[in-house]
């Protein structure tokens, strides 16, 4: 038999319960404490060696500024979840961070200084030595209308060629990457020697690393000076002219030295571990795989340099040095101005950059660090940081906005697809630099 | 339709004093913070106001005895919340895309439909997006569907282990769409010679040389295809949840019946069970449709924002926060929304006129 | 008989190839996830661990995930609890109530499924600012609840939808009103549906990254920030990343298990006939 009535009473009691229960139930968090200054730093630093960098930087800060609570809020910046769109997002909501980390260059300058969000930091490179131990050709990458936007903790090298020593022996080369590859013409000869003997010569991985090796046999073929003059407004070097195409034929024959599966890699590490495993002979990574190949485990493969793998400058670009940066910035709607500076401060500082670099893999911005905390390479990489011609990186978001750097990407993803259409892919990359306002 | 309203007095003071209470907790809870044992409840407590409030005026409404207006006040809530946090959204982003809003500030000056010309004038991308959307959408519904359906008929055979087996089509559903795209990635790794691996390694082993494939990276557009593969895996098996749901909901009488008057299990289905799963189908088609259309992290993790694998989600999402460019993304939405429009309204309308016949 | 057992057989190895192909990729997360660092690599993706079990990549991956696991499991359980609840109510008055304009109030609703999240961010975290539930799990639950409502209110009316008038008809002749109804002949019916429902919402709030990590402060991030976080700018370590989205995913297969009964519970429905 049926009820007749509903107990709304019972209801009601029921969802009141269900809500304070889901209140009181599990722990308890502290609320951060809004009395005492803090400063809420947002970075994609959260993955091995990188968290453990920023981690002993934050060491150095509340050494120097004990009332200062460091909040640290990385997001992973990988795999479509990015960082960057929860920075966005909170941004033009009005809900700025403190601080946050960009690459320094175009990345910074046409998101964030274009938009009035952040403040030039002339008084803090005026106020401390930052300025003055910088490579003099740094400082105009980091720049708007002379004034500096960001402050560079650390330096990555983007125009590194990794070999297995090994697959060369084996196939019989002679010539010496470290030396012998002044132009692209020099390493297609090895290559030819490699494939050859049955191996691939240069590994490539998921779609963007297609990007970083385009920049690098740019350089390679067109020269610092040129590659510079692609990116000044209105570009010096002409984005249809036969040095581009020169450049676009080299990517073309170089893409016909690698593993016909990169497209579907996910990202750079199984195209270096094709290296290391004999399968390939050349990879053309950033500096980061040198952490990847030569750590201890659980961070790394543990390898001996100069015997399971070593290092050269990718092919053309020798005495050039292709770079990209992590950098912070002081946002115009900074809720603890001061804590900004004093974080600023102490990312500049050598005691600051000396925590974090050995830890993260890179080189310190600074050209004054103590070389005797730094890895083999990474001490090779700031002799050269120092007195090479310093140029900037396209995928990695110094020379380039953001949007023309995606527009570049979809022009060379389809470029892979068919790499006979050399005419296509150029006036692609005409269109987008018209689209972006620096072609006129 | 107020007809008729009968006066109870323990149900009004109820209802009046749970008014009272909930318009005092958003009241001061709007001016000062609650905090209790160190947390801070304020927006609990706030939503907890909001709820009391509204069941207090539900309480007065029920008086009424008017079923419509009953159900009407019930369904207010879901009504005023899709109101806010879908249309006007979704008019704010039209309004966007009638902007020339580009960089982190807001810019709303009115450039028409600007931004819809570039999409549409000569953008191979957005011609590579439409087709390999279109690929996904049909592989990816008709896929999940023929599956779950012969999963749940299977599973409703009432044979031993049919628990177990259920865990384990539905174990997918729980892998996050980026580690499911990662690993499938993988699994469908290209590569021949020696460094042959993943599937094609398990058909090379098992002597099954032609079915080695180069899964996604095969040509366009049948390389999009294989992108269905991840996704019916992971959702085939809330499909075949959905069905069973609904084959529990028809009756053992029913089937009885039929078997009495000597019709075959493959009649039963054909002619009973399946007409009846017919609004189940619609739910699920509905929702692989949501799916697809809105398709990014699993095509991300798979094809790493490859152009020949790219999809409006990630176009969209490169646009907006990669270029800055909100005003070109926010077309680029309503674009979505508008396709969807056009595909599921006939079919939502054409379903409902149906049922209401029958 | 004999014809039966061979059917029966038949289906069992259908089944079971089809169990190897949803369990393949789960055998290789497993596996991955037991390697050392230095043994991930696509070449070798089937060989076995070597050097013993790393059971170390799931302390690795636990000791990131915990501090915000509770985070997830205050959201999700409220969300999923009330979310269910006001789908089916929804779900009831649309399919048994309908009034004049009912259909146009689904199909309205309905749409809503199909925004595409990304492209509403900032209006929505402006809102939330107004009415000040920004920054808490709260509001994220309130968020999950209102995203959900076009779903769950599809499920539970399609389900309502087929399950005939008639039942209905003899309890309003008990005399029973529209919520009287609902409690003690609908609810009880609806046990399949609250399953359906309960798995998807459950996973959807559970897996969700873009809100949660926009929509609350970093104290309250759940654990899918963490799992997110477990891959470097630079470097992804894929043995711990396995490990934890295993372990991340244990809570809802718990789930899955405990639900799956519910499914056999449908049948009240000749019980209350007879």
């Amino acid at each position: 038999m049926l009820s007749k009535k509903f107990s709304w009473g019972f209801l009601s009691l029921m969802i009141v319960a269900i809500l304070v229960l889901s209140a009181c139930g599990p722990a308890a968090k502290t609320p951060a404490p809004t009395t005492s200054t803090e400063v809420e730093v947002f970075s994609w630093w959260v993955g091995p060696g990188e968290a453990d960098g920023l981690a002993a930087m934050v060491t150095v800060f509340n050494q120097q500024y004990p009332n200062i609570k460091f909040v640290n809020a990385a997001v992973a910046g990988g795999a479509g979840t990015n960082a960057k769109a929860v920075l966005a997002t909170r941004l033009a909501a009005g809900d700025a961070p403190d601080s946050w980390q960009a690459h320094a260059g175009q990345e910074t300058i046409a998101t964030y200084v274009t938009a009035g969000q952040v403040k030039p930091l002339d008084d803090l490179f005026a106020s401390t030595d930052f300025g003055k131990v910088l490579p003099a050709t740094l400082l105009p990458l980091i720049s708007q209308d002379g004034h500096p936007y960001s402050v560079p903790v650390n330096i990555h090298r983007s125009n590194v060629l990794w070999y297995n020593p090994k697959v060369l022996a084996a196939a019989g080369v002679t010539a010496n990457p470290k030396t012998d590859f002044t132009t692209l013409d020099a390493f297609f000869a090895v290559c030819d020697q490699i494939k050859a003997a049955g191996k691939i010569c240069l590994s490539l991985g998921g779609p963007w690393t297609a990007v970083h090796l385009f920049e690098n046999v740019m350089i390679g073929t067109i020269g610092a000076d040129k590659w510079n003059g692609l990116w000044t407004t209105p570009p010096t070097t002409d984005w249809a002219g036969a040095d581009v195409a020169a450049g676009i034929a080299n990517f073309a024959k170089a893409l016909s030295y690698t593993n016909a599966d990169a497209s579907t890699l996910s990202d750079w590490q199984p195209a270096s571990k094709m290296m290391i495993d004999g399968d390939a002979a050349f990879n053309i990574m950033g500096d980061w795989a040198y952490g990847y190949f030569a750590n201890p485990a659980p961070n790394g493969l543990a390898l001996t340099p100069h015997t399971d793998f070593d290092w050269a400058v990718s092919p053309g670009t020798y005495g050039t040095f292709n770079f990209l940066s992590d950098s912070f910035v002081l946002p115009v709607a900074a809720k603890h101005p001061d804590a900004t500076i004093a974080w600023l401060t102490v990312a500049a500082s050598r005691a600051g950059q000396e925590a974090f670099n050995p830890l993260k893999g890179s080189i310190c911005a600074r050209t004054d660090c103590n070389q005797a905390l730094f890895s083999e390479y990474s001490q090779d990489a700031a002799k050269d940081w120092a007195s090479n011609v310093v140029v900037g990186s396209l995928f990695h978001g110094v020379v380039a906005a953001p949007a023309w750097v995606t527009s570049i990407g979809t022009a060379i993803g389809l470029f892979q697809a068919d790499t006979s259409k050399t005419a296509d892919f150029q006036a692609a990359l005409v269109a987008a630099c018209k689209a972006d306002g620096t072609c006129p | 339709m107020f007809r008729k309203f009968t006066l109870r007095v323990p149900r009004l003071i109820l209802a009046l004093a749970l008014i009272l209470l909930g318009a005092v907790c958003i009241f001061t809870l709007g001016k000062i913070h609650l905090i209790i044992a160190e947390k801070n409840l304020t927006s609990l407590g706030l939503l907890a106001g909001g709820l009391i409030f509204y069941i207090g005026i539900v309480l007065v409404i029920s008086m009424f005895e008017s079923e419509t207006v009953l159900s009407i006040a019930l369904l207010l809530p879901s009504m005023v919340a899709v109101a806010i946090f879908v249309y006007s959204f979704i008019g704010w982003s039209i309004r966007v895309s009638l902007s020339k809003w580009k960089g982190l500030n807001p810019d709303f000056t009115w450039v028409g439909l600007k931004q819809y010309y570039i999409l549409f004038h000569n953008n191979p991308r957005f011609v590579i997006d439409v087709r390999n959307t279109a690929v996904f959408t049909v592989g990816f519904i008709l896929g999940c569907l023929i599956l779950g359906l012969g999963l749940a008929i299977l599973l409703d055979q009432k044979l031993k282990g049919e628990a177990l087996f259920r865990g384990i089509f539905l174990f997918p559903m729980s892998i996050s769409f980026i580690a499911s795209g990662v690993v499938w990635g993988w699994l469908m790794n290209p590569a021949t010679g020696n460094r042959i691996t993943g599937i094609n390694l398990i058909f090379q082993t098992l002597g099954l040389k032609s079915f080695i494939s180069l899964w996604h990276s095969t040509p366009q557009p049948w390389g999009m295809a294989f992108t269905v593969i991840p996704a019916v895996w992971q959702l085939s098996g809330f499909t075949m949840a959905l069905y069973m749901g609904g084959m529990r909901s028809i009756s053992d009488d029913l089937r009885e019946a039929a078997r009495v008057d000597g019709a075959s299990e493959f009649q039963i289905y054909r002619y009973i069970i399946f007409p009846l799963l017919q609004p189940v189908t619609l739910s699920a088609v509905i929702i692989l449709a949501h799916m697809s259309l809105k398709i990014f992290d699993l095509i991300v993790a798979l094809g790493n924002k490859d152009i020949r694998l790219d999809v409006p989600g990630i176009y969209m999402w490169t646009t907006t926060f990669d270029g800055t460019n909100y005003a070109q993304g926010a077309a680029i939405g309503v674009l979505m929304l508008v396709s969807v429009a056009i595909l599921v309204v006939p079919y939502l309308v054409h379903n409902m006129r149906t049922e209401t016949q029958l | 008989m004999t014809r039966r057992v061979l059917t029966h057989t038949l289906f069992y190895i259908i089944l079971i190839i089809l169990a190897v192909f949803y369990l393949l990729p789960i055998y290789l997360m497993l596996l991955t996830s037991f390697k050392s660092f230095d043994q991930v690599d696509l070449k070798t993706m089937w060989s076995l661990p070597t050097n013993g079990l790393h059971i170390a990549n799931f302390i690795a991956g636990y000791k990131q995930l915990a501090p915000n696991i509770n985070n997830s499991l205050m959201m999700v359980i409220p969300e999923a609890i009330l979310s269910s609840l006001l789908g089916s109510l929804n779900g009831y008055l649309l399919a048994k109530w309908k009034f004049r304009g009912s259909n146009l109030v689904f199909t309205l609703i309905l749409f809503g499924m199909f925004i595409p999240y990304q492209s509403i961010l900032i209006p929505l975290v402006k809102f939330m600012q107004a009415i000040k539930l920004y920054g808490d799990i709260p509001g994220l639950v309130l968020v999950h609840i209102i995203y959900g409502i076009p779903i769950t209110t599809l499920i539970f009316r399609n389900y309502y939808a087929g399950i005939e008038t008639e039942i209905l008809d003899a309890g309003k002749i008990d005399g029973a009103g529209l919520m009287g109804l609902y409690r003690y002949i609908m609810f009880p019916l609806s046990a399949p549906s609250f399953a359906v429902v309960i798995i998807w919402q459950f996973t959807q709030a559970w897996n969700e990254f873009l809100f949660a990590v926009v929509l609350t402060n970093q104290s309250h991030w759940p654990v899918t920030v963490a799992l997110n976080n477990l891959a470097g700018s630079q470097l992804v370590q894929w043995n711990v990343l396995m490990a934890a989205t295993l372990l991340a995913a244990l809570p809802t297969l718990l789930l899955y298990l405990f639900l799956g009964r519910y499914f056999l519970r449908g049948l009240m429905a000749g019980a209350l006939k007879g």
